[in-house]
């Protein structure tokens, strides 16, 4: 067992985990990055359509418009205080990542372009502004490329492969994290003074997912394990055009430039749900109309996908029926030009080339709100009076601050992990210079190493493979964009069952110590699982509908009992956990209040929670 | 329909070290565009669990799962059933050691990456108004193509100059040199083009062009490398891209 010590540990190389190391690193700390993936291999490179900020570099903004707007995306379970933070923060960190060469698309005036997301107006909800930064359709792929490459200028340590398994916690603090090196087997301990996780989402717990193979929750899991509550997770996005059956994001930044979504009558129906944006409602509201949509008879070849169409005579037919002006038309030139990989995407996978033909989308699971509660400096809080626990700290899609709430805006992603993985490494670049090592425990890899010679020595006769999938489906049919108590119940007993065989009934083929994935694809199976269980237990609980929540047997909204974050515990039995739930967690509703101190009168409190329209 | 694949195995601590041997499996009720990624995927889960790869994000942008595809350096997620016919060779790349069937050590090839000073320099004080730098869309499009590199290796190891002499720093390095050597914000260009007119360097190309078709994220890797040459003979790189190749 070899030990490295270093002041601050992050798990987790994506956007959220290099920020977080570079500015740890530049407030001074030691800082060693832990991940199973080369660092840029990490899914934050997928986000393709932009990262919102208020630069106003196309037309008029300012971040109190992002707040609000992030605000009621999230339909009002948002912090509010937190998500004033992520608008305001967006802008200088955005900046701050062209400085460090991030090679964003320019404007006439040799500015950031940016480019219209769904939910983000101007004005408090009056038109659709231009706040997404883009790097063409890979501006998550250039934040990724732009960390890793600053990292390696401030010679940020590395330990690329190495799957962190478990979280050290000494006398209620944490004083780092147990690894397996992928290249040999063995188990290494991780000793720092600050540990921060930005391992990202679960999205692999659904059948159809725009998610990475490897975003399997490992890190919230963890941390659930060894007592941190997870909170709201019953609030999981489904991204409403992922490329049919396969589940591959198509960027909403196609609909920024004028795509539509069209059903099997030929019409665009989002008219009729959203008829003031339309295309570019929030993504609940979108999918949840390609559902209903469906449930009409209107899918296409009655299938249960919809066709998105960004083929400039169609979107040229629109912006004419909306009177705007010639200048403004597009050509097969600019979505080349501005959306290659979506094209690239679309002619490999489908054959199907977005220039010509329009595109078959469905609701792809997408993106976690939930997962480990923080504050606004990335803080891990582990009850509902935010009380925090020391030297542990989360960001990014593992962490839920929350600026989300209910329903996470497009390219706020990426503002979050820019945020708050800044505000994170600042953080404890800071905490530890007054913070004193831990003493570890004998033999910090005990408990888990039992737990990996557990599925080692199976003999049952279930493989993680199938367990997976029949989990995954379980899932995508249960606790989808749509559910109800019998459907959740259905779920929960599911899991159940699933539970038990992995516990009692598991066997693996590979036997070896050197890149044994056959052991490390098992073990992650049982963090699912938990996540799994916890979304769907904290989704039969909230009997109300928001955001992405939609119940069908509780159909509106519930501010009077529910404008409160859930939290989960687990007991730390793996087999059999019992669940503790914790309803005691209210909403910020600082900008709200400070409107009413204000007296002014209701119809101009414009962080008031109301009916959400677009 | 029936697919056959051939995998050329490896495992020390099996078969002993770089000790190779193929192995084949049949898979049945396939789909001519399911991806080779989702038959790998399917051998490992169903049939033999020992089988091991990378893999992450499974559409080609993350760079993982680069191996030879009969006989091609491709990545698995991009490549279709249809593309490749019912009898698929599966091999690791080539050049690089084998660490277990279709994984390898990939740190010589990151090690090359990291000689190139493969990030961006600019000591100037960023502008006082605190907002971004500016640049043209027209100076951005210079160096568009070499910003699409996810670090594959599917062009380094495609390379039989790289074969032949692992010290070459290999395409994938000088595509990742010439994002920053065209980027008219950088000012580091000069001490990587010095970096890249040593012995290792760009000269080692010999223009055979098998990493061009290699990359799976279509960038002109021959094209760049050409570029970084010219700017070497030329000592600028002013004038190198002529704005009428810009798309």
């Amino acid at each position: 067992m070899k030990i490295h010590k270093h002041d601050v540990i992050i798990v987790g190389a994506g956007g959220a985990g290099l920020m977080a190391a570079l500015y740890a690193s530049k407030g001074g700390a030691d800082v060693a990055v832990v991940s199973k993936l080369y660092p840029t291999r990490s899914h934050t490179g997928a986000a393709q359509g932009g990262i919102g900020a208020a630069l106003g570099n196309l037309d008029e903004d300012k971040p109190i418009y992002h707040t609000y707007d992030t605000i009621k995306g999230g339909d009002y379970l948002t912090d509010q205080h937190a998500a004033k933070i992520l608008a305001e923060n967006a802008v200088e960190a955005v900046v701050e990542l062209e400085h460090m060469g991030l090679p964003f698309d320019r404007t006439s005036e040799k500015r950031i372009s940016q480019r219209r997301f769904g939910g983000h107006t101007r004005n408090f909800g009056e038109e659709l502004v231009h706040r997404a930064c883009h790097a063409a359709d890979r501006t998550g792929h250039m934040i990724l490329q732009t960390l890793y490459q600053q990292c390696i200028k401030n010679d940020v340590n590395f330990f690329d492969e190495f799957q962190v398994v478990d979280m050290i916690v000494v006398d209620g603090e944490v004083a780092g994290v147990v690894a397996i090196e992928m290249g040999t087997g063995e188990f290494h301990v991780f000793h720092g003074k600050a540990t921060l996780f930005a391992t990202g989402g679960w999205g692999r717990c659904w059948s159809v997912t725009s998610n990475a193979h490897s975003l399997t929750g490992d890190g919230a899991a963890v941390a659930l394990r060894r007592g941190v509550p997870m909170q709201d997770m019953e609030f999981y996005q489904f991204h409403p055009t992922g490329i049919y059956k396969m589940g591959i994001l198509i960027t909403e930044g196609v609909r920024g430039e004028g795509g539509v979504l069209i059903n099997s009558q030929g019409e665009r129906f989002m008219e009729k749900y959203a008829p003031s944006v339309k295309d570019l409602a929030s993504r609940d509201v979108v999918s949840r109309a390609i559902y209903l949509e469906t449930r009409a008879g209107r899918s296409i070849k009655g299938r249960g996908y919809m066709h998105l169409d960004i083929r400039p005579q169609t979107v040229n037919r629109f912006f004419a029926e909306e009177g705007k002006d010639k200048s403004e038309f597009i050509t097969d030139a600019d979505v080349e030009r501005k959306l290659p990989d979506i094209l690239d995407f679309c002619r490999t996978y489908l054959g199907v080339d977005p220039v010509k033909e329009p595109m078959p989308v469905q609701p792809t699971a997408h993106y976690a709100m939930g997962g480990i509660p923080t504050n606004t400096d990335a803080e891990v809080v582990i009850d509902a009076k935010g009380t925090v626990m020391p030297g542990l700290y989360a960001a990014g899609e593992t962490a839920c601050v929350s600026v989300h709430g209910a329903n996470r805006l497009g390219t706020n992603s990426l503002v979050d992990l820019i945020v708050f993985g800044r505000r994170g490494g600042m953080k404890m670049a800071e905490y530890v210079k007054g913070a004193d090592w831990k003493t570890l425990p004998a033999d910090p890899t005990e408990s888990i190493r039992a737990e990996f010679d557990r599925i080692s020595n199976g003999t049952g006769n279930s493989s993680a493979g199938e367990l997976r999938a029949k989990m995954q489906q379980t899932m995508m049919d249960n606790v989808g964009v749509f559910r109800e108590e019998e459907s959740m119940q259905v779920a929960i007993d599911d899991l159940k069952e699933l539970r038990h065989r992995f516990y009692t009934d598991i066997s693996i083929d590979d036997k070896g110590k050197i890149f044994n994935t056959d052991l490390l694809e098992a073990w992650e199976l049982g963090c699912m699982l938990d996540l799994a269980d916890i979304t769907a237990r904290s989704a039969i609980e909230r009997k109300e509908s928001r955001g992405a929540h939609s119940r069908e047997d509780f159909k509106d909204r519930d501010d009077e009992n529910w404008m409160v974050h859930t939290l989960v515990n687990h007991d730390g039995n793996l087999q059999n956990p019992t669940y503790s739930m914790n309803l005691d967690k209210k909403v910020d509703l600082s900008l709200w209040e400070e409107e009413k101190a204000q007296n002014l009168p209701e119809d101009k409190q414009k962080f008031r929670p109301k009916a959400r329209v677009y | 329909m029936d697919v056959t694949f051939k995998i050329k195995r490896q495992n020390p601590e099996v078969s002993g070290k770089d000790k190779p041997y193929w192995q084949e499996f049949t898979l049945t009720d396939v789909d001519p565009t399911d991806r080779i990624l989702e038959m790998l995927h399917r051998i490992k889960w169903e049939q033999d669990g020992t089988l091991s790869l990378r893999r992450s994000c499974a559409h080609g942008v993350c760079g993982s799962d680069a191996m030879r595809i009969n006989g091609v350096n491709a990545l698995a997620c991009k490549i279709l059933v249809q593309d490749v016919g019912e009898k698929v060779m599966i091999e690791p790349i080539l050049g690089l050691p084998v660490v277990k069937d279709l994984i390898v050590d990939m740190e010589p090839f990151f090690d090359h990456y990291k000689q190139v000073m493969p990030f961006f320099v600019n000591d100037n004080p960023a502008p006082a108004d605190g907002r971004e730098r500016l640049q043209t869309q027209e100076d951005r499009e210079l160096f568009d193509d070499s910003t699409k590199c996810i670090l594959c290796a599917c062009c380094t190891t495609s390379c039989p100059s790289f074969w032949a002499n692992g010290h070459y720093v290999g395409p994938a390095a000088i595509v990742q040199a010439h994002r920053f050597i065209f980027d008219t914000r950088d000012q580091a260009g000069k001490e990587r083009l010095n970096i890249l007119s040593e012995p290792n360097g760009v000269w080692r190309c010999r223009t055979i062009f098998n990493c061009t078709p290699a990359c799976p994220r279509e960038i002109e890797v021959t094209k760049a490398i050409g570029e970084v040459k010219l700017a070497i003979r030329k000592g600028t790189t002013k004038g190198v891209i002529q704005p009428h190749e810009i798309a």
